[in-house]
């Protein structure tokens, strides 16, 4: 493993028990984990190629208690890195050795419903899937639908900005949700957002949304909640060509139609898929596109026709409309299942979660093939098409020597190639600590240290989820630092972090 | 003299050097917000006209790239003759304000960070603001987010420039998503629904199928002598058809019918120039639940405020010569806050335009403001 995080503290090591005692104090005797079978657990999240068992894990219960934590541990110089349901791809909740692990799992009801305003008030650790659930009777769901959505939390999502595959239309964590509660590093509790559409003064919701769990601990989050369409369908597509099928997906758009969701697949991730949970996908075409309308009755069907108009003029091959819903949930049944199928491949495989500008994937898919010859490793594509987020899956065996390296190195290359085109390195999955050392690729020194800056204004001492997002964690004073003109700093009145 | 750098580097020059002396600066675009604000003196205008132009626009890619001083008029043009709009329908103040229509800039609509009647269900210019180029308060060029439409790498900054009152950074460029115009569109509307009726149907037709793009409500004296409920539809036609069925059907107890395509146009029109809102009296923007909406109207007495809803309750657009401290404290108290928009310059020098923060948030903004100008090049006091 090539990942260097910062060099775990010996004296914090080394007070661990005092540490547990300290925190039994404020959250009770059975909600500190400090045993190794207990932590174990906890040493990953999703990304399980990185591994490192926590100092000890503290599972507090109200607002109060995280706030005395974060206060407590703030004092003392602790670092403290914060987990939903641990399902992140990008290893934001990677523990460290000298830090606190901070669950937010035991914060699992739904506050408040509101059916007329149509929003939710939620403790962090429900799961996405648990709000559809609980408002679904009422015609209602939550629109952001990550694959992990069983899973993964809806604190998670706030600190990852999670997408999914209905985000081109829905929108992104950030677009669905109003206001969160929020612990800063030295314990003050502030509200951000609200019940109101606009924010009152800066939108510090919208940079947290996606800050990654580096700028403070959310408690509680109001969520937009969404009226069920009164229906769904979905089309199978095949065809001959990548290309066709990218061009396909371009005049849809261009006709002003925008699918509730459109994926594509290549051969290899149709085949593993198909292999996987037998839905019949066609096994003869270089790329499959699942899109699906919703909306009224008289949308979809309207809109089937025109997106069946535009696929045949691509040499579209075998089109399947769904007629019932089992028949729509079986043709998502392959997609969603895709990981899995590809994982069936190779004993390993490395999701990448690259966005490019959809006009430049053939050229991108060609690259990768020529990669995928230079590193002599497998690879499958699943694509959110309608906005151009690569999946692409690299196949490989951690047992066998050094090809974790060559994984990496490959995974590495692609998201390169991403910038290169004039796409970004993560599109829903987050930096994190895997693509931590590539943000240079895409941003200038000034850009992150702007950046930074920000997380400086929430956590000053840099003890919150450290090692994550920033190649380079620049001490604040440091970055806080103003050009010195005829040795006087201008406005000396004012205040200086 | 206003300071007009010609390009990225003079800017960076310039907002090093006023960092320097100690000069304030105040960003300018089209100039169409000069008269909002804390009249101001003491600070040199700095005119970011020299960004001007669209950078790049593919269509299909959904993406827009222009300089921050390009004229909305000009990107709107360029999106409807490629049949796509900005769907958070950019709010042009300049109507309200006295000035010229068109010649507020994509900057000036990202900066004020206010959106249209659309902005119920699309999302605001926060939703819409992909990345940026700009210039911090300590004169060093960056850039944030990126040019795709779906990215998380690295802190979402383009939501703090949207609705920052150029107090952050001097905008040079801007990216934003563009979506596909609407094909067709329809208005019902409903007439004698008192303010808390009309939110509860707004409630009831957006909790259903019929997928509401806009929901606004004018009392008696206002569109007419009768008070109207408009809600608007819009999409493919066989779609927008059915859906004018349902909100029929839904809508019935209140009445709802299809009104004619002139009418309808009046209805949405006069919520971007509040043409229908008195001018003299002090015009403000309260943002709030919009279950509480009939609430905060009920803090004043009748005839102390003209008034119209926006956003299905969610916004309400008022002119009152009530003090500006009864404004705010109605809103508050309806978990709301309100921006002053218009009002002399006596009552802009002693009321603050944006809402006061708890102390706590305002503490912290202040932290993420200084993270991008330490030296308060941009707090000219205006905002």
């Amino acid at each position: 493993m090539s990942l260097k995080m910062p060099e775990p503290d010996e004296g914090v090591i080394a007070r661990r028990a005092e540490i547990a005692a300290a925190l039994r104090a404020i959250v009770g005797e059975d909600n500190v984990i400090d045993s190794p079978t207990g932590l174990r657990p906890y040493e990953s999240d999703g990304l399980t190629a990185y591994r490192q068992v926590p100092l000890l894990v503290v599972l507090p219960e109200t607002t109060a208690q995280v706030s005395r934590i974060l206060a407590w541990c703030s004092e003392q110089g602790i670092k403290v890195v914060p987990r939903g349901s641990g399902t992140s791809l990008s290893g934001g909740a990677l523990p460290l050795e000298d830090a606190v692990l901070l669950g937010l799992g035991k914060f699992n009801r739904v506050l408040e419903v509101d059916y007329e305003d149509r929003l939710a008030v939620v403790q962090p650790g429900v799961t996405n899937l648990a709000i559809t659930k609980a408002v679904e009777d009422a015609g209602f769901y939550y629109a952001p639908d990550p694959s992990s959505q069983i899973a993964c939390s809806i604190g998670g999502n706030v600190a990852e900005n999670s997408g999914g595959v209905h985000c081109l239309k829905y929108g992104l964590t950030t677009n669905n949700v109003l206001g969160a509660e929020l612990v800063l590093m030295d314990g003050e509790v502030v509200r951000v957002g609200g019940r109101t559409l606009d924010a009152s003064g800066l939108d510090l919701l919208g940079v947290v949304v996606g800050s990654e769990g580096l700028v403070g601990v959310v408690t509680e989050v109001t969520v937009r909640l969404l009226p069920k369409p009164e229906a769904a369908r979905a089309m199978l597509i095949g065809f001959p060509s990548v290309e066709e099928a990218g061009h396909c997906v371009a005049d849809v758009i261009a006709s002003g139609i925008i699918p509730a969701g459109m994926e594509m697949m290549d051969r290899p991730a149709i085949h593993a898929a198909e292999a996987f949970v037998k839905v019949g996908y066609p096994l003869d075409v270089e790329a499959l596109l699942i899109v699906e309308l919703d909306g009224v009755a008289a949308e979809c069907t309207h809109l089937l026709e025109e997106v069946e108009a535009i696929a045949g003029r691509h040499g579209a091959v075998g089109i399947r409309v769904s007629t019932t819903e089992e028949e729509r949930n079986a043709f998502w049944a392959g997609r969603k299942a895709a990981f899995p199928a590809v994982g069936r491949l190779a004993p390993d495989y490395y999701c990448m979660d690259g966005t490019i500008p959809r006009r430049q994937l053939p050229r991108v898919l060609k690259r990768m093939g020529e990669l995928s010859e230079h590193y002599g490793l497998g690879v499958a594509n699943v694509f959110h098409a309608g906005d151009g987020n690569l999946h692409p899956l690299i196949l490989y065996d951690a047992n066998k020597p050094g090809e974790l390296d060559r994984a990496e190195e490959f995974g590495n290359d692609i998201l390169r190639l991403c910038v290169e085109v004039g796409g970004v390195l993560t599109g829903e999955h987050g930096v994190g600590v895997e693509k931590r050392d590539l943000m240079p690729e895409m941003f200038g020194e000034d850009d992150l240290k702007q950046q930074q800056r920000v997380k400086c204004a929430f956590d000053p001492d840099l003890l919150l989820n450290p090692g994550k997002v920033f190649p380079t964690l620049h001490r604040c004073a440091e970055l806080g630092r103003m050009h010195v003109h005829h040795g006087k700093v201008p406005f000396p009145d004012i205040p200086r972090f | 003299m206003i300071l007009r750098p010609a390009d990225e580097q003079e800017l960076c020059e310039t907002v090093r050097a006023a960092a320097s002396a100690g000069t304030r600066l105040s960003l300018e675009g089209g100039g169409s917000k000069v008269s909002m604000g804390r009249p101001v003196d003491d600070c040199r205008t700095l005119s970011l006209g020299a960004f001007s132009g669209i950078a790049d626009y593919d269509p299909p890619e959904l993406v827009l790239t222009a300089g921050a001083a390009t004229p909305l008029s000009q990107i709107e043009s360029a999106l409807a003759e490629n049949n796509q709009m900005l769907a958070f329908e950019p709010f042009d103040l300049a109507p309200i304000l006295g000035g010229e229509p068109g010649v507020t800039t994509i900057g000036g609509v990202v900066a004020s960070g206010l959106a249209g009647s659309q902005r119920l269900v699309h999302g605001g210019v926060r939703d819409h603001l992909l990345g940026f180029r700009a210039v911090s308060g300590r004169g060093d060029a960056f850039v944030a987010g990126g040019k795709v439409v779906k990215n998380v790498t690295g802190y979402d900054l383009s939501k703090l420039m949207c609705g920052s009152w150029g107090r952050l950074a001097a905008l040079m460029e801007v990216t934003l998503k563009v979506l596909p115009r609407p094909a067709s569109q329809a208005t019902l509307i409903a007439r004698d629904l008192d303010p808390r009726a009309a939110w509860a149907s707004f409630a009831r037709l957006l909790g259903s199928q019929a997928e509401i793009a806009a929901a606004a409500h004018f009392p008696p004296g206002t569109l007419e002598d009768h008070a109207i409920s408009a809600v608007r539809l819009q999409g493919f036609a066989p779609s927008v058809d059915a859906r004018a069925a349902m909100v029929e059907r839904i809508g019935s107890a209140e009445g709802y019918r299809r009104a004619d395509a002139s009418v309808a146009t009046g209805i949405w029109a006069s919520l971007r120039d509040l043409s229908v809102l008195p001018r003299n009296p002090a015009m403000w923007r309260v943002s709030l639940p919009a279950r509480q909406a009939p609430d905060f109207l009920e803090a004043f007495a009748p005839g102390d405020v003209r008034w119209v809803m926006d956003w299905a309750g969610g916004l309400i657009w008022l002119s009152t010569d009530r003090p500006a401290e009864m404004v705010r404290t109605a809103a508050q108290r309806c978990n709301g806050h309100a921006m002053l928009l218009r009002a002399s310059a006596d009552i802009r020098r002693a009321v603050p335009t944006l809402h006061t923060q708890p102390d706590a948030l305002a503490r912290l903004e202040e932290r993420v403001r200084r993270a991008f100008d330490p030296a308060s090049v941009f707090e000219t006091g205006r905002f």
